[in-house]
């Protein structure tokens, strides 16, 4: 049961304009980007500038990792609490919930199927943001070799590690998904859940901000520090400390949020 | 014997301090059309909700065909199907995506989509997106949504509300349909029309407890051998019905005296008024409407 409610939820995603807000956002930021850097070449003796942004007239390989640097800030949270954040309060707003669980389909199926469908979301922006890149990246600045921070990879080499470095981000990620589905079910509200998660995550990267914060025990916790956690995989030797740790953390915050929207959802009443 | 589809024990739920259902017991037996009556804020589609396993009852006990719709919805369900207030679909998906999805729901391939959509009348915008459908077509794709269950029970909640005239008229003979198809029907209302036309059987609700259970008939038969006087001066009409012999079960209520009698009494009663100076405008045999019998039960109990 728990894939036929899936596979709804996926559908209901697709007939919804702010599905495609999201998943416009994912491809329209990397030509942006790309434009951006077209109309003022970084050079790479500039101080202070991200790494991959000294090479990205070099490389059109590099405009992928600057998009996962530049939408960890805010983007990639706003667009998944767009979905997540909507998927169990929009029943609310809708007053559906009462239609859907007075059919054959249990609470616990109905609540798996739209996490699914919540992540899918989420994995399918990634995915069109990472495509999007390499494609306005390349066809800007070519296919070209990528320096890392220890090396310069061939381009064959450099797409295996951008997908790499997008599983990883794809973990916190989903848990951020993860905290959007907990204030959506909390909340019963959309507006309140989508603002909810962007709140929670613009507060985490403010620890990186206040000096008071920023210290490397209150960072391994934060589970915004984890959408760095990829740069690791361009360090030679490859660096695999920091991507399990971040999926640790990851399923730290997921796991417990999804536990309790769970009960909450489960237990409810639904009286709207 | 056959299993009751609905049965309520001691049936409770409390918000805080608000009272919304208070022991409320009922039996609602098969082939019934049962009528669920109150007025607004009563307890009906509270009730509802709890026998849908939509909320938890505070205490108490709901068995649908025997099994319990809170331990166990999707099984108690089975053969059960209806809506609370307003049903809701999504705005964004035509009428027949909504109908797909709940038959997913439901485990079927959604074989009797256009049966159902034929019966409530909707074929022709089926296509269509529910944001535009008026509340009228939504009640009708509510009602297309329960029957594509093939229900042994349905559970209607002010299934004829904002309806215009013709609508409620179909909607009424789509209940009558559907009970003589042997589809046990229970259906809130705070219509008494509505429970008049339809109902075999009827429970009225007040402030969340039940005033009365039982036949609709025989409702309305205790009131039957009654008399209505209207009379000029009500009070002493009352006391010269009291003093006449025959005369019984007397009750001057808003101008107007009430009382059981064989027709002879009722006679000495016109022949002793006139002697005693009171005159009397009408005096006319009849049992109370099941309006007047629901406002004087529920203000007894008021």
């Amino acid at each position: 049961m728990t894939g036929r409610v899936y596979a709804w939820e996926v559908r209901k995603l697709a007939a919804q304009r702010r599905t495609y807000l999201g998943l416009a956002a994912a491809a329209v930021a990397p030509v942006v980007l790309v434009v951006a850097i077209r109309v003022r070449p970084p050079q790479p003796t500039d101080p202070g500038s991200p790494f991959f942004l000294r090479f990205a007239v070099e490389s059109g390989l590099a405009v992928p990792l600057l998009m996962l640097l530049f939408a960890s800030v805010w983007l990639f949270p706003l667009v998944a609490a767009l979905v997540a954040g909507d998927i169990v309060a929009a029943e609310d707003g809708n007053r559906t919930l009462k239609t859907i669980l007075t059919r054959s389909a249990g609470r616990t199926a109905i609540f798996a199927g739209k996490v699914g469908a919540a992540f899918t979301y989420v994995l399918a922006a990634l995915l069109t943001m990472v495509v999007a890149s390499v494609v306005a990246g390349c066809l800007a600045s070519g296919f070209n070799p990528l320096p890392t921070f220890s090396t310069v990879v061939s381009p064959s080499r450099a797409l295996l590690l951008i997908a790499g470095s997008f599983a990883v981000y794809a973990l916190p990620a989903l848990g951020i998904a993860a905290v959007a589905v907990l204030f959506s079910t909390i909340s019963r509200n959309s507006a309140g859940a989508v603002v909810g998660t962007l709140l929670a995550a613009l507060l985490m990267q403010l620890t990186q901000i206040l000096p008071v914060l920023d210290s490397d025990a209150a960072q391994r916790w934060m589970l915004t520090a984890q959408l760095q956690a990829w740069q690791a995989l361009f360090r030679t030797p490859l660096d695999w400390g920091p991507v399990v740790h971040a999926a640790y953390i990851s399923a730290a915050y997921a796991v417990p949020a999804l536990v309790v929207a769970w009960v909450h959802f489960v237990r409810r009443d639904v009286s709207g | 014997m056959s299993v009751a589809p609905v049965e309520l024990r001691g049936l409770r739920k409390t918000y805080g301090e608000l009272v919304a259902v208070d022991d409320v017991s009922l039996t609602v037996r098969p082939g019934d059309v049962f009528g669920y009556l109150g007025p607004n804020g009563a307890g009906k589609t509270t009730s509802l909700r709890m026998m849908l396993g939509l909320i938890t009852p505070t205490a108490g006990e709901v068995r649908l065909f025997g099994d319990d719709p809170i331990a166990d919805p999707v099984s108690a369900l089975a053969d059960v199907a209806g809506f609370v207030e307003e049903p809701a679909f999504y705005p964004y998906l035509s009428g027949r995506r909504n109908l797909e999805m709940l038959a997913a729901l439901d485990g079927t391939d959604g074989g009797r989509i256009d049966e159902v959509l034929e019966l409530v009348e909707l074929a022709g915008r089926a296509g269509d997106r529910v944001r535009g459908y008026s509340h009228g077509m939504r009640q009708r794709l509510g009602l297309a949504a329960a029957l594509m269950r093939s229900p042994r029970l349905l559970l209607l909640d002010e299934p004829t509300t904002a309806l215009d005239p013709a609508g409620m008229r179909d909607m009424r003979e789509l209940v009558r349909r559907l009970a003589g198809e042997g589809i046990t029907i229970m259906l809130s209302t705070h219509l008494m029309s509505e429970v008049e036309q339809l109902c075999n059987r009827l429970a009225i609700i007040q402030l969340g407890r039940i005033r009365y259970e039982g036949e609709l008939a025989d409702l309305l038969a205790r009131s039957r051998g009654r008399y209505r006087l209207d009379a000029t001066d009500p009070a002493r009409a009352a006391d010269v019905c009291r003093e006449t012999p025959g005369i019984r079960d007397v009750e001057a209520r808003d101008g107007t005296v009430w009382f059981a009698a064989e027709a002879d009494a009722a006679a000495t009663v016109s022949l002793r008024l006139a002697e005693s100076g009171i005159g009397v405008r009408t005096l006319v045999p009849g049992g109370q409407s099941l309006e007047e019998r629901f406002f004087e039960i529920t203000e007894d109990g008021a």
